[in-house]
């Protein structure tokens, strides 16, 4: 049995370095997989506390709920930043500074 | 050391490093593909913590789904994406360091804080039923899909049909166009 600390351990490298990604990258898809590692530091939160769930078996189906919400969160980030695209010539966050009229 | 603790500590060693190169490397589409070691490699922790099916899923949905809509996503935003990079990365360097300023900072406190919860000890991780090796959890997964939590099921439904409809309807082309 892995120990649950480790498991912790591992997740919250992984949001530091997605958190990391998401502060510093000009370029909105390395934004995004930024996102994507926090988000899947999560599901590993969950994961690893749902071993302790036989009963209600919690964390497993949040992990499935989790995934499924951060599949469908990139495939409309994507599609905004297609659009971005198209208007600004350029997907990097800091020169979008200008909204509708 | 047995051998279930050397697999886990490598699989999570290469967890770390490719998360780490993701965010460092200077080509995008390498970069995009490490994204997928990252995630298979989660995986398998996933495994190790007794969820097989999580596991199954997240290498279907990432790898069918997300990775191919990301490359797609790339190729039709890189035209003078990789000539911007070099002029550009001299002008940041402040900001990198204060985002590798609060990223660590935020690592040492939840060290901190994990190190000194003794998750083990604590009551209720005691009183629980954990996961044995022999369960079916699929089965399980499906039962709790059905009865427990069948309202989060809907709403998910709903909401995967409402991101459906609105990524169709931010990327179709304008009818001037």
């Amino acid at each position: 049995m892995i120990p649950l600390s480790h498991f912790m351990l591992i997740s919250a490298a992984l949001f530091c370095i997605g958190l990391y990604a998401v502060l510093t990258k000009r370029n909105a898809i390395q934004v995004l997989i930024g996102i994507e590692f926090m988000i899947n530091a999560a599901i590993l939160n969950f994961v690893a506390f749902g071993r302790l769930d036989k009963l209600a078996g919690g964390g497993q189906m949040f992990a499935l709920f989790a995934i499924v919400l951060a599949a469908a969160g990139v495939a409309v980030a994507l599609a905004i930043i297609l659009n971005v695209y198209k208007h600004f010539k350029t997907i990097n966050p800091e020169k979008i500074d200008s909204l509708k009229n | 050391m047995n051998i279930e603790q050397i697999v886990f500590y490598f699989f999570a060693a290469l967890t770390l490093i490719s998360a780490f190169l993701v965010v460092n490397i200077q080509n995008l589409v390498r970069s995009i593909f490490l994204f997928f070691v990252t995630i298979f490699s989660l995986a398998v922790m996933f495994v190790f913590a007794l969820a097989d099916f999580i596991a199954v899923t997240q290498v279907v949905i990432y790898v069918g789904g997300v990775l191919v809509l990301m490359l797609f996503a790339f190729m039709l935003s890189n035209k003078e994406l990789l000539s911007g990079l070099r002029d550009a990365s001299e002008s940041f360097k402040i900001g990198h360091f204060f985002g590798l300023f609060i990223c660590l900072g935020l690592f040492i406190l939840l060290y901190s804080a994990i190190s000194s919860a003794d998750i083990i000890n604590l009551p209720w991780v005691k009183a629980s039923h954990a996961i044995g090796q022999n369960d079916n959890t699929i089965y399980q997964i499906g039962i709790h899909t059905m009865t427990r939590y069948l309202l989060p099921f809907e709403v998910v439904s709903v909401f995967l049909l409402m991101a459906l409809i609105g990524a169709a309807h931010l990327a179709r082309k304008e009818k001037g166009s």
